[in-house]
């Protein structure tokens, strides 16, 4: 790919992502950081490569050590995410609720 | 950008070198390196299916609804962009990787389990710390194995891929030292207060001014020293950046780094030639700047004075005087409350962080509960800055249960005061202080605040009427007729409101 076109891709998928970003309801402001900081681990992918290729000693090791940072952080963001989003939920018409404290 | 390659560049390791000036041009592709040799099409398209995901996760969170299904599609995008890695590389050491994911995942997964929602500031700085640290291993890693990642040409890494390397490994370390300072700050386990340097934005300048020198240089001499220097000046910036801010500006150095981990992720996405990372990159890049602008604009606070740093110390603001004041005031109990609000067609409760601090939500949430029993509206008001970080505050409610569509933002409610019977303020203090709107001197002077006064009755719930809130301002909230206030801890206050409800 020439360098125009990787730096076009990018132009592009930053006006993506500030329309996209806009329309996210302000009360998902945490979760998006939350999720935004996971995908962002998506530099997992050059981690892998260093660490996948038979070469130098010292690159396969970074490759490695980034490869288990990048891989806290896919598995926790996406699950806290996960977890903060499962709390958000609708008025519940009629239904009693559930006098649970857990402070 | 876009020196062509056409000159020749010293050897690898060459030391110092004197290369005639590059030849300006955007003829990139003239290189044969950079990938151009073997990249399969399936794959360029499985990345940027894997980026198309990563939007669609994003485009999820419009609505609470669809923010789950958002969240899988992220999950999705993940696992096409590692797979297709590993399927498409010649995997020397897959072992290795399943142990090193492993190892990652599973910390990763019991911090997610464990974390505390009063945490997730200090977490997700943790975690922004990670990202930084990885930019900067896989840039020394593409640096030195650049034939793993397909850079070479004519024996040396492309110049345009070590501009892109340089930048990558700068922003990373910046994102590395100064998430470490965030985290500290925000998990209290170093003061939360400035640290103010002298000198310090001469001796920022000059740093960053290196390092961009630096990083213009390493094109023209790929030397070992180059890329170290710039990585150790980047671990330095990140760190002076960030201690000189503290207190109430923390959501936004939390947003910028957001913003920053996304710069790093986009800039390795250049070298890689990788567009799930570039797309990646731009879409997180944007929304951590997105959510900066939105916490400076909620304190009326420009972006570069949070950055020049210095708000929040103990001294200053607070020191004159603390604006304490003879005035009257009236004090209330929880019976007040109790009968008022149960007597009332709508009550707005505006919570603050103190609420959090408190541990006062789920009380709370039950207040809500048996007020809407007894027929009353109720609605929660959240201010942009109520908690540590965007967004904070709804989370804290959400975990106490309270339905979302009872929580409001500022603009969407601040209309409808007028028209109620009680306004509840719990551990906020400055986004009801109406000097924000009218009194030019005061420090928060121009910050959008709820219009409080408005509605008949106002019972402010408060430790004491000594302390005062963040910018150290007094609140003439507190000597209105209608309000009331209810001086105790806030969980045991509301805990006698709710025992005055139920009779």
């Amino acid at each position: 790919m020439t360098f125009i076109a990787i730096l076009s891709i990018f132009v592009m998928a930053c006006f993506v992502g500030y329309y996209v970003v806009w329309s996210v309801t302000p009360a998902l402001h945490t979760p998006l950081m939350a999720v935004t900081n996971a995908i962002s681990s998506v530099i997992i992918v050059g981690a892998l490569i260093a660490s996948a290729e038979a070469g130098s000693v010292v690159s396969k090791w970074l490759g490695l050590i980034a490869v288990v940072m990048a891989s806290v952080n896919i598995f926790g963001g996406f699950a806290v995410t996960e977890r903060m989003l499962a709390m958000y939920k609708k008025k519940e018409r009629s239904a009693a609720p559930a006098p649970k404290d857990r402070g | 950008m876009g020196l062509a390659g056409s000159v020749s560049f010293p050897q690898f390791f060459a030391g110092v070198a004197f290369a005639p000036p590059p030849v300006l041009g955007n003829d990139y592709a003239v290189v044969p390196a950079a990938g151009a040799h073997a990249v399969n099409p399936w794959v360029a398209l499985a990345y940027l299916v894997a980026g198309v995901c990563f939007i669609f996760a994003l485009r999820g969170l419009s609505s609470p609804a669809t923010s789950r299904k958002g969240n899988r599609y992220g999950m999705a995008g993940m696992l096409i962009a590692v797979v297709t890695t590993l399927v498409t590389h010649d995997i020397a050491s897959l072992l290795e990787i399943i142990i090193a994911i492993a190892i990652g995942g599973s910390i990763g997964f019991v911090i997610a389990r464990k974390i505390a929602m009063t945490d997730m500031p200090q977490l997700v700085a943790g975690f922004h710390s990670l990202v930084g640290l990885a930019a900067v291993l896989v840039g020394w890693a593409a640096y030195l194995n650049p034939g793993a990642f397909d850079i070479l040409a004519e024996g040396v890494i492309d110049p345009v891929s070590r501009a892109e390397m340089g930048l990558g490994i700068a922003i990373g370390a910046i994102t590395f030292s100064g998430s470490v300072i965030a985290f500290l700050k925000l998990a209290g386990t170093m003061s939360g207060a400035p640290i103010m340097l002298p000198a310090r934005h001469v001796i920022n300048l000059a740093t960053l001014a290196a390092i961009i020198l630096l990083t213009l240089y390493f094109t023209v001499d790929q030397s070992v020293w180059v890329i170290a220097v710039i990585t150790v000046l980047a671990f330095i910036i990140g760190f002076l950046l960030i201690i000189p801010i503290g207190g109430a500006d923390m959501p936004v150095v939390v947003s910028m780094l957001n913003s920053y981990s996304g710069w790093a992720a986009a800039a390795m996405g250049f070298t890689l030639h990788n567009t799930a990372m570039i797309i990646t990159g731009a879409l997180v890049g944007a929304s951590g700047a997105i959510l900066s602008y939105i916490m400076c604009r909620a304190m009326n606070r420009s972006f570069i004075s949070v950055i020049a740093g210095g708000f929040g110390s103990d001294g200053g603001g607070s020191g004159d005087a603390a604006a304490k004041t003879d005035r009257p005031w009236k004090r209330g109990s929880a019976e007040d409350a109790a009968f008022l609000m149960k007597e009332a067609n709508q009550v707005i409760i505006v919570p603050g962080y103190g609420m959090a601090v408190a541990q006062a939500q789920h009380v709370l949430r039950e207040m809500g509960d048996i007020l809407k029993e007894a027929g009353v509206s109720v609605k929660y008001a959240i201010h942009p800055v109520a908690g540590r970080m965007p967004g904070h505050m709804n989370v804290l409610l959400a975990e106490a249960n309270v339905p979302y569509d009872e929580v409001f933002e500022l603009e969407d409610i601040n209309g409808e005061f007028a028209q109620t019977d009680v306004v509840f303020i719990i551990g906020a203090n400055d986004v009801v202080n109406p000097a924000a709107r009218t009194d030019k001197t005061s420090p928060i002077y121009g910050m959008p605040v709820f219009d409080v006064e408005k509605a008949k009755t106002i019972f402010f719930v408060k430790r004491s009427m000594g302390g005062v809130g963040y910018a150290g301002v007094d609140n003439d909230v507190f000597y209105m007729d209608q309000t009331m206030m209810l001086l105790s801890d806030a969980k045991k206050m509301v805990e006698e409101i709710n025992k005055a409800l139920a009779h």
